[in-house]
C-alpha cells in the first residue's frame, strides 16, 4: 500500500477526515519550506500538497498568485522543489507528499526525467493543473511506471461522463473544486458541494477532497462532513503572508491547529445544523 | 500538399494546440466550441458576419502596390494588402466582430478581452458599443502606462479598463487575468482572445475570422494581376494576422509564407519576442506551443519596440506550419522596423503600425535578391497612428 492510501485507510479506522494543507515551495523564501512542511504535520496535517511555482499560475487567485511570485524571487524551479521533498523525507517518511502546478515547469525537465526524480524524492502523488484527462495519457503512464498517483480535479461544471473518464485515470485521490473560479475566492455553497459530490461519489471509488474557498474552521469541518479531505491553501498562504519570520512558524501552526480540531469535531456533530449554519 | 484539415477534433495542430486548461473550463470551452460549431456554418450568421465587414469594417481592403518604395528597394514587386484601412485602424477589427456576433448569438452580455498594446481591447470595445455589451478590458499596468491614448479611447467607447498588477505585468499577465474573470463569471460572459492562441476552439475560430484577408487576397491578385503572389510576408505577434492571409493559401505550395517575429535589440540580447526563432515548445495559455521560456520553464519577459508583438508565445499553428515547414520564420530588429516604417511614410505616404513595419522590413531585405516580376505580399496589419508617440522617442522628439 502506497503512503496516500494508507493515511487514508488508516484515516478512516479512526473515522477520521483528513486534513491537507496547501503551501508554495519557496514560499516566504526557499530555506523556509522543509520547516513548514514539518510544522503541518506537527499542527495535524495528513498530507501536504506543495506548490511548484511558475510565472503564470492561471488557475490561482491574487494571493497563491503572490506566493508563486516570492519563490520565483529565488528562482526556485523544480529540481529546488524536489530537493526540499527529499529533505523532508531524511525525518518524514509517513506523510505524502503531493506536487501541484502547472505543466510548463514539468515539461521542460521532461516528464520522464520529472517521473524518475520525483519517485526518488519521495513524491507521492501529482496533480497538474492544466493536464485535463485528455492531454496527458503518456503522462500518466510515465508516473504510472514510478508508482506516483495521478491527482485530478474536478469542478461543478464537470459532467457525467467526464467523471468517468476522470474515474479512469486517477489514483490516490480526486480533488473537487468547489466553487467556480480561482483559488482563494469566498463564495462557497454548501449545499451545491454536496449535491455534486453524491454524484461523483456514486462514479469514483477513491478519496474526494475538496478545496478552493475554504478559509475558517467553520467551513472546513462543513466541508469535512461531506468530503473525505479537506483542502485550504489561500487561508494558509496569507497567514505565512502576513507574519513575521519570527513568528511564522507559531501562527501557521495555530492556524492549522484550529482547523484540525474542527475536522475532529466531525462526528460529534449534526450535519444538517452545520449545512444550515454555513447558509447563514 | 494533401488536404489541410487541422486542427483535429481535439483542436490538435501535429503536436501542438489542444486544451491544456484547469478542469474548471472546460464547460466553458465545450460550450463555446459546441456553439461556434453550429453557428460557422449557418446561413444567417455568416451573412451578418460578411454584411458587418463590409458595411462596418469597411471590407474588402484593397491590395496596393508600392510602386515607388519597390523601385526604390530594388528586386521584386512589393504589394500591400491594407488591413491599415480597416475601421479602428487594423485586422484585429475582423475577429472581434465575429467574436461579437457568437456572444451576442450565445446571450451573453458582458465582454471580456485582453490587450497588450491596446488594438485587440480597442476593437473589442468598439464592438461591445456597436453590438450593446458591456465590455471589461485587462491590461498590464505596465502597458497601461505606455499606451495611454489607447487606454482612453477604449474608456470613450465605455469599456473598462482593469489594470492587471501581477507576474511581468504585461500582455501575458493580462491573458491570465481575462482567464480568470471568465472561469469565475462565465454564465453572462464572453472572453474575446484577440490573436489566434489560447485553448481549443480559439486559434481555430480566430483564424477563421481572420481567414477574410487571405480569401480576398486570392480574389484580388487573381483580378489585378492574373496570377497569385510568390510569397505572403505578415509579421507574427501571436499571428492572427499572418495566419488570416496564409491560411486561404496553406494548399498552394508554390506561394512561399514567410512570418516576420520581432527580434527587438538582437535575437541573441535576451530583449526580443522572436518566439519561434527562437523558443522551445512547451504549454501556455491553453495550449502547447513555441514559448520564450528559462531552464525552469518559466516564461520570461519579452521586448519589442511594438507592443503589438510583444508576446512570449505564439498560435499553436504557426508552430506546426514551421515543424512541418510550410511556412519560414524570420526575425527583424527593432532597428529595421524603424527604418521600415519611415520608408513607407516616405516613399508612400502611408504611415505603418510598428508591428506590421516588421514585415516590411523583411520584404524589403528579400525583394533585392528577386526579380523585378516577382510580387511580394504584405500584410499591413495596421496604421501607426497608434506609434506617434514611440516613433518620435526613438528620435529622441518629446510630443
Ligand atoms: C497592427 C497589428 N499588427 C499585428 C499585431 C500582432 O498580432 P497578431 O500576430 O495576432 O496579428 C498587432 C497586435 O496588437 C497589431 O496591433
Amino acid at each position: 500500500m502506497n503512503r496516500i492510501t494508507s493515511t487514508f485507510s488508516n484515516l478512516k479506522a479512526q473515522n477520521k477526515k483528513a486534513l491537507i494543507p496547501f503551501i508554495t515551495a519557496g514560499d516566504p523564501e526557499p530555506k523556509m519550506t522543509v520547516m513548514l512542511m514539518h510544522a503541518l504535520v506537527q499542527a495535524g496535517a495528513d498530507i501536504i500538497e506543495l506548490g511548484i511555482p511558475f510565472s503564470d499560475p492561471m488557475a490561482d487567485g491574487p494571493t497563491i498568485q503572490r506566493s508563486s511570485e516570492r519563490a520565483l524571487h529565488y528562482h526556485v524551479g523544480l529540481t529546488d522543489v524536489l530537493t526540499m521533498v527529499t529533505e523532508f523525507r531524511k525525518t518524514n517518511s509517513v506523510t505524502p507528499v503531493i506536487l501541484m502546478g502547472y505543466a510548463n515547469p514539468i515539461e521542460a525537465m521532461g516528464h520522464g526525467n520529472f517521473a524518475m526524480a520525483a519517485k526518488k524524492a519521495g513524491v507521492d502523488g501529482v496533480l497538474i493543473v492544466d493536464y485535463p484527462p485528455e492531454e496527458c495519457e503518456e503522462w500518466v503512464q510515465q508516473l504510472q511506471d514510478q508508482k506516483i498517483d495521478p491527482i485530478f480535479l474536478l469542478s461543478p461544471t464537470t459532467p457525467k461522463r467526464r467523471v468517468e473518464k476522470v474515474a479512469k485515470l486517477a489514483k490516490g485521490y480526486v480533488y473537487y473544486v468547489s466553487l467556480k473560479g480561482v483559488t482563494g475566492a469566498s463564495h462557497l455553497n454548501l449545499v451545491d458541494v454536496s449535491n455534486k459530490l453524491a454524484e461523483v461519489r456514486s462514479l469514483i471509488s477513491i478519496p474526494i477532497g475538496v478545496g478552493f474557498g475554504i478559509r475558517d474552521s467553520v467551513a472546513a469541518r462543513a466541508v469535512a462532513e461531506l468530503a473525505d479531505a479537506v483542502v485550504v491553501g489561500s487561508r494558509i498562504i496569507e497567514e505565512i503572508e502576513n507574519s513575521t519570520r519570527s513568528a511564522l512558524l507559531d501562527n501557521v501552526n495555530n492556524l492549522v491547529k484550529s482547523l484540525r480540531t474542527a475536522l475532529d469535531e466531525v462526528n460529534s456533530t449534526n450535519s444538517s445544523q452545520i449545512l444550515h449554519a454555513s447558509r447563514l | 500538399m494533401k488536404i489541410y484539415d487541422l486542427p483535429d477534433k481535439h483542436g490538435h495542430f501535429g503536436p501542438y494546440g489542444g486544451t491544456f486548461v484547469a478542469e474548471t473550463l472546460i464547460a466553458a470551452l465545450d460550450e463555446l466550441l459546441a456553439q461556434y460549431r453550429h453557428f460557422r456554418d449557418e446561413a444567417d450568421f455568416q451573412a451578418e458576419f460578411t454584411h458587418e465587414l463590409k458595411h462596418y469594417v469597411g471590407r474588402p481592403s484593397p491590395i496596393y502596390h508600392a510602386k515607388r518604395w519597390s523601385t526604390h528597394v530594388g528586386g521584386a514587386q512589393i504589394l500591400l494588402k491594407r488591413e491599415d484601412l480597416n475601421h479602428t485602424g487594423a485586422h484585429k477589427i475582423n475577429n472581434t466582430v465575429g467574436q461579437a456576433l457568437l456572444a451576442k448569438r450565445m446571450g451573453k452580455t458582458r465582454v471580456i478581452a485582453e490587450t497588450g498594446a491596446g488594438q485587440h481591447g480597442v476593437a473589442s470595445a468598439t464592438v461591445a458599443a456597436r453590438y450593446g455589451m458591456e465590455c471589461i478590458v485587462y491590461m498590464g499596468s505596465e502597458d497601461v502606462k505606455r499606451q495611454a491614448t489607447n487606454v482612453y479611447r477604449m474608456k470613450l467607447l465605455g469599456a473598462t479598463v482593469i489594470p492587471v498588477e501581477s507576474g511581468s505585468r504585461t500582455l501575458k499577465d493580462a491573458l491570465n487575468e481575462a482567464m480568470r474573470d471568465w472561469v469565475t463569471n462565465v454564465e453572462n460572459t464572453y472572453y474575446i482572445i484577440g490573436t489566434v492562441a489560447g485553448p481549443h476552439p480559439y486559434p481555430m475560430m480566430v483564424r477563421d475570422f481572420q481567414a477574410v484577408i487571405g480569401r480576398e487576397a486570392r480574389v484580388q491578385m487573381e483580378e489585378e494581376y492574373g496570377r497569385q503572389p510568390d510569397a505572403l510576408i505578415a509579421c507574427v505577434g501571436g499571428g492572427s494576422n499572418a495566419i488570416g492571409l496564409f491560411y486561404p493559401y496553406i494548399e498552394d505550395n508554390n506561394v512561399r509564407m514567410i512570418g516576420v517575429e520581432a527580434a527587438g535589440k538582437g535575437i541573441n540580447t535576451h530583449q526580443h519576442a522572436a518566439t519561434l526563432v527562437t523558443g522551445r515548445p512547451g504549454v501556455l495559455h491553453g495550449n502547447r506551443t513555441y514559448l520564450i521560456q528559462d531552464d525552469n520553464g518559466q516564461i520570461i519577459e519579452t521586448h519589442s519596440i511594438s507592443a503589438g508583438l510583444d508576446y512570449p508565445g505564439v498560435g499553436p499553428e504557426h508552430a506546426w506550419l514551421k515543424d512541418c515547414g510550410r511556412a519560414e520564420y524570420v526575425a527583424v530588429t527593432d532597428e529595421e522596423a524603424l527604418s521600415a516604417f519611415h520608408a513607407l511614410c516616405r516613399f508612400e505616404g502611408i504611415i505603418p503600425a510598428l508591428e506590421s513595419s516588421h514585415a516590411l522590413a523583411y520584404a524589403a531585405k528579400l525583394a533585392p535578391a528577386l526579380g523585378k516580376d516577382q510580387l511580394l505580399l504584405v500584410n499591413l496589419s495596421g496604421r501607426g497612428d497608434k506609434d506617434m508617440i514611440t516613433v518620435a522617442q526613438q528620435s529622441g522628439i518629446v510630443l
